[in-house]
């Protein structure tokens, strides 16, 4: 076990009100539309109604007559020459000879009022050349498919192949052959998922300016301020440091929040206006056609394994289109899918295929619940072949500290084991099932990530402490960085204050992706923290003249170090702070890094489901999540983590899907059509915090926030099947398809 | 388009506003009348972030129109509480940790106090149908179930 385990801590692990609760639960606290400024235009922005199609001409000269409309900006009015990523995102910004999917931005306007700039945006007139399209992702690497875009291939990809696959992946150890030889049953299925939304229920919002000189600044909801202010420079070909963007809060990402969608559009607006600043709403329209959703899949799984539930080998190829760009997550897909398990042989091999659909953007764990929804599923199927406990066979094959993953590096300290033992020992399982219920088990994975990381934290004349971080707080990451502060200092968790900064006042940060803010700018602020506690120790020992390194710190105060440095009474942080004006002057401390020390969670879900044979339904009767948090800051923002995870997968098995007509156009662009679970959905979802302390945290995270959109998928599918009998093998699980599944039984 | 001169009711104090005939009641509270606390997150009626309450009937204030409102008693979130006394679902939705993001949780609170005042006692399965017209998609609505629930009870005069 963890070195940690017997440690005990006064803050960390409790579960105190949150910082910004009182803002939030009296409609006080400002997200991204909620900001207005004197002089203030409103923008709107003119999408392609095709999937694809050349673009002849753009005439804004009725919208341009109009009283009160002020500027009107086309992709000419950005910088040529971009290349790589930088062209991407200007390309997705804004259509330059191709719109390339339904709801590609092709121009933008700005007015006095937001029904102005709507009916002046009607006004432009954009003239089409609509060519063939193609939106799924085997037929867009068919030889003969529409070409979206040539040259975007990298040299992975063999020669002969669909100019619309861009990146080949590639992987393995070990003989195959060999291991389906020695295998007691060989089986192999495909599997396809398709696109689905992040579905934050706050639309993209911006409210942006910028002056003939470059000089700009930004008021938007965003996971990351920096990544805005890097892309809309690049976009823009302005200097990064000239624009200083403030992040609002932030009503949900998901990862879709950390690219750029509209907000160099405002900003272009704003310039060609005279500086006035322009705000951009996005209506839920625009984002579930133009912004965010995930990549949709098709793979093939090839599994071998022992009469004993050994596993042999495995063979996969995943193929998964991203949109209109290069970046779907096939790479992850294939890591997650393959982590928990000693597969024996590998052989992987992934495409990046590009079709006619919006770009894909991150989603939480990108890639892992399709990877662990063909993996899972057919490690399911074969155990019901051979007569094998689904959870024993898990733990016959669970990786283990030390273990090398299949996509190479070696696991570090990890708790899966742990995990599946708490699962293994949960009352749910022992819960009786009756006629049409089934029960589902299934494990996921993600790496969670480190990142640019910047913080800075000041302790303040009354002994208080102020942090910065750059990490917006999507989930009660104030509330986690605030305890390992107070916990650290040895002061109450309310004399914190952590505060989400602009871009002026802190270096740069990643955004608050990859299950990083507890993680990253946790450690970042102890070792902050750390950093303010030499300096006051430093002080108390120049005012008993001793050495500061025979001073130490404990329960907020500097006290000498042992007998031989001295009788002192304690100093405390309080005093220190005090005096701090005539001792030297302000103390602070700052950390700068990469955070080393990163540790990967595992999960295993359990779920038991009630399939109605007269109409398909799917009703989730109990479910049970179990997940090893390393250590858990704030548990009830832990388990918020587990269940709104949960939650998302189960709509992604069951419901949620991206709808497509024979023209390319999203037919499902309201929330009335595209469902998300609905609290008459859901039952319960228990939560299981285990806690094998990652050694590489002061405090031991790992990082929560992601896992758990896993294994939702193939647990259904697995409970699914357990109900019926029928093995659901293309998500979403709606009643349609399981009622045709059953059918043909 | 001419504007329309509103004289309405929120959260107790009189106020005036020139609509647009088209704009929304919640276009109007968050752009004319300041009261940014209800949110648009579809602008269709099927999230329930921008609910709110017209003559104590719950609706989404994206389908009303600004002009409907002349005359009316309207409540938001930004009344909920008692001047700095929260009521006790805004206690209990921070004590319970049911938000994350928070977009939603107006909406959800507004929603769940119409409940409340018309049903002070209801099952798991009445709060889940009930707010089953606002979204939230950080929580998986359990802990915003548990914390309702809490709430009722305290309401109710029960121990927790």
């Amino acid at each position: 076990m963890a070195k940690d385990e017997y440690r005990e801590f006064r803050l960390v692990g409790t579960r105190p009100d949150r910082p910004d609760g009182l803002d939030k639960v009296t409609g006080r606290a400002r997200y991204g539309a909620d900001m207005t400024a004197p002089g203030m235009l409103w923008g709107a922005v003119v999408r392609s109604p095709h999937a694809h199609a050349r673009i002849v001409k753009i005439d804004a000269t009725k919208a341009l007559a109009l009283d009160g409309v002020k500027s009107v900006v086309t992709r000419a009015d950005f910088p040529e020459g971009l290349t790589g990523e930088d062209w991407n995102l200007q390309e997705n910004t804004i259509a330059g000879e191709k719109a390339l999917y339904d709801g590609h931005a092709v121009a933008a306007v700005a007015a006095t009022t937001r029904f102005l700039a709507e009916e002046a945006a009607r006004l432009i007139e954009v003239e089409y050349e609509v060519l063939p399209h193609v939106i799924d992702v085997d037929e867009a690497m068919k030889p003969d498919a529409p070409v979206i875009r040539h040259g975007v291939s990298d040299t992975t990809v063999p020669e002969g192949m669909s100019p619309n696959i861009v990146r080949k992946i590639e992987f393995g150890n070990g003989d195959l052959g060999a291991a389906f030889a020695a295998a007691d049953l060989v089986m192999e299925k495909s599997f396809k998922t398709e696109a689905t939304h992040q579905g934050y229920i706050e639309p993209h919002a911006c409210l942006g300016q910028m002056g003939s000189d470059g000089k700009g600044e930004m008021w938007v909801c965003t996971q990351g301020q920096w990544y805005i202010r890097k892309m809309c420079s690049a976009v823009l070909g302005t200097e990064a440091s000239q624009l200083r963007v403030t992040p609002s809060e932030i009503g949900g990402g998901f990862g879709g929040k950390t690219t750029i969608f509209m907000e160099p559009l405002s900003l272009a607006l704003s310039r060609k206006a005279g500086g006035k600043p322009v705000k951009i709403v996005m209506s839920r329209s625009e984002v579930l056609r133009a912004t965010g959703p995930t990549a949709s899949a098709s793979m093939d799984v090839k599994l071998g394994m022992k009469k004993d539930g050994t596993l042999s080998g495995i063979q996969v190829e995943f193929r998964m289109q991203g949109g209109a760009f290069p970046g779907a997550p096939t790479e992850f897909a294939l890591y997650c899918g393959l982590a928990p398990y000693k597969f024996g042989a590998v052989e992987a091999v992934g495409y990046d295929v590009i079709a006619n659909r919006p770009r894909c953007a991150a989603y939480r764990a990108p890639g892992a619940p399709m990877g662990s929804f063909a993996i899972e599923s057919l490690l399911d199927e074969m155990c019901l072949k051979l007569g094998l406990d689904a959870l024993d066979v898990r733990f016959k094959n669970a990786v283990v500290a030390g273990d090398r993953a299949a996509y190479g590096p070696k696991f570090g300290s990890i708790g899966f084991v742990e995990t599946l033992e708490a699962t293994k020992n949960h009352p749910n399982l022992l819960a009786e099932l009756g006629p049409n219920q089934g029960r589902g088990i299934a494990a996921g994975y993600w790496f969670n990530h480190n990142g640019e990381t910047s913080v800075s934290m000041a302790i303040s004349e009354d002994g208080t402490a102020q942090v910065s971080v750059g990490t917006p707080d999507i989930g009660g990451s104030r509330a986690s960085i605030a305890l390992m502060v107070a916990e650290t200092l040895g002061i109450a968790y309310e004399d914190v204050r952590v505060n989400v900064a602009e871009t002026g006042s802190l270096g740069v940060n990643e955004p608050t992706h990859g299950s990083r803010a507890t993680f990253a700018s946790g450690k970042a602020a102890v070792l902050a923290t750390e950093a303010a506690i030499k300096e006051m120790c430093k002080r108390a020992a120049n005012e008993w003249g001793i050495e500061p390194d025979a001073v130490e710190w404990a329960d907020g105060a500097a006290r000498p170090a042992g007998p031989n440095a001295g009788q002192f009474p304690p100093m405390t942080i309080k005093e220190i702070a005090g005096a701090m004006g005539s001792t030297g002057g302000p103390i602070s401390g700052h950390h700068e890094s990469l955070p080393d020390g990163v540790g990967a969670s595992f999960g295993c879900h359990v779920v038991d489901v009630e399939v109605d044979p007269e109409t398909g339904r799917t009703e989730i009767l109990r479910y049970l999540v179990v997940q090893d948090a390393g250590r858990a800051i704030h548990p009830s923002y832990v388990e918020g983590q587990y269940q709104g995870g949960a939650a998302q997968g189960i709509g992604w098995a069951l419901n949620e899907e991206y709808v497509y007509d024979d023209k390319g156009r999203l037919q499902n662009s309201v929330f009335l059509d595209y469902r998300v679970p609905l609290a008459s959905d859901l039952p319960k979802i228990d939560t299981v915090i285990v806690e094998v302390p990652n050694p590489g945290h002061p405090y031991g995270v790992r990082g929560v926030g992601e896992t758990g959109i896993t294994p939702p998928l193939p647990a259904l599918a697995n409970a699914v099947r357990a109900a019926t009998g029928v093995r659901m093998t293309h998500l979403p699980m709606s009643p349609s398809k399981v009622l045709a599944a059953l059918k043909g039984r | 388009m001419s504007k329309i001169h509103v004289t309405t009711t929120i959260n107790g104090d009189e106020v005036e506003f020139l609509a647009d005939p088209r704009e929304t009641l919640l276009d109007c509270l968050r752009d004319h009348v300041g009261l940014t606390g209800s949110k648009e997150g579809c602008g269709t009626g099927d999230c329930g972030a921008c609910s709110v309450t017209v003559d104590g009937t719950l609706v989404c204030s994206c389908l009303v129109l600004g002009v409907e409102a002349e005359g009316k008693d309207i409540r938001t979130i930004e009344g909920m509480a008692d001047g700095a006394t929260l009521h006790p679902l805004q206690r209990k939705f921070i004590e319970h940790a049911a938000l994350q993001c928070g977009f939603c949780t107006p909406g959800l609170l507004v929603a769940s106090k119409a409940l409340l005042d018309k049903n002070p006692n209801p099952s798991e399965e009445e709060v889940r149908y009930w707010i089953a017209g606002n979204l939230c998609r950080c929580t998986g609505y359990d802990k915003i179930i548990r914390a309702i629930m809490d709430a009722a009870a305290e309401m109710r005069g029960e121990a927790a």
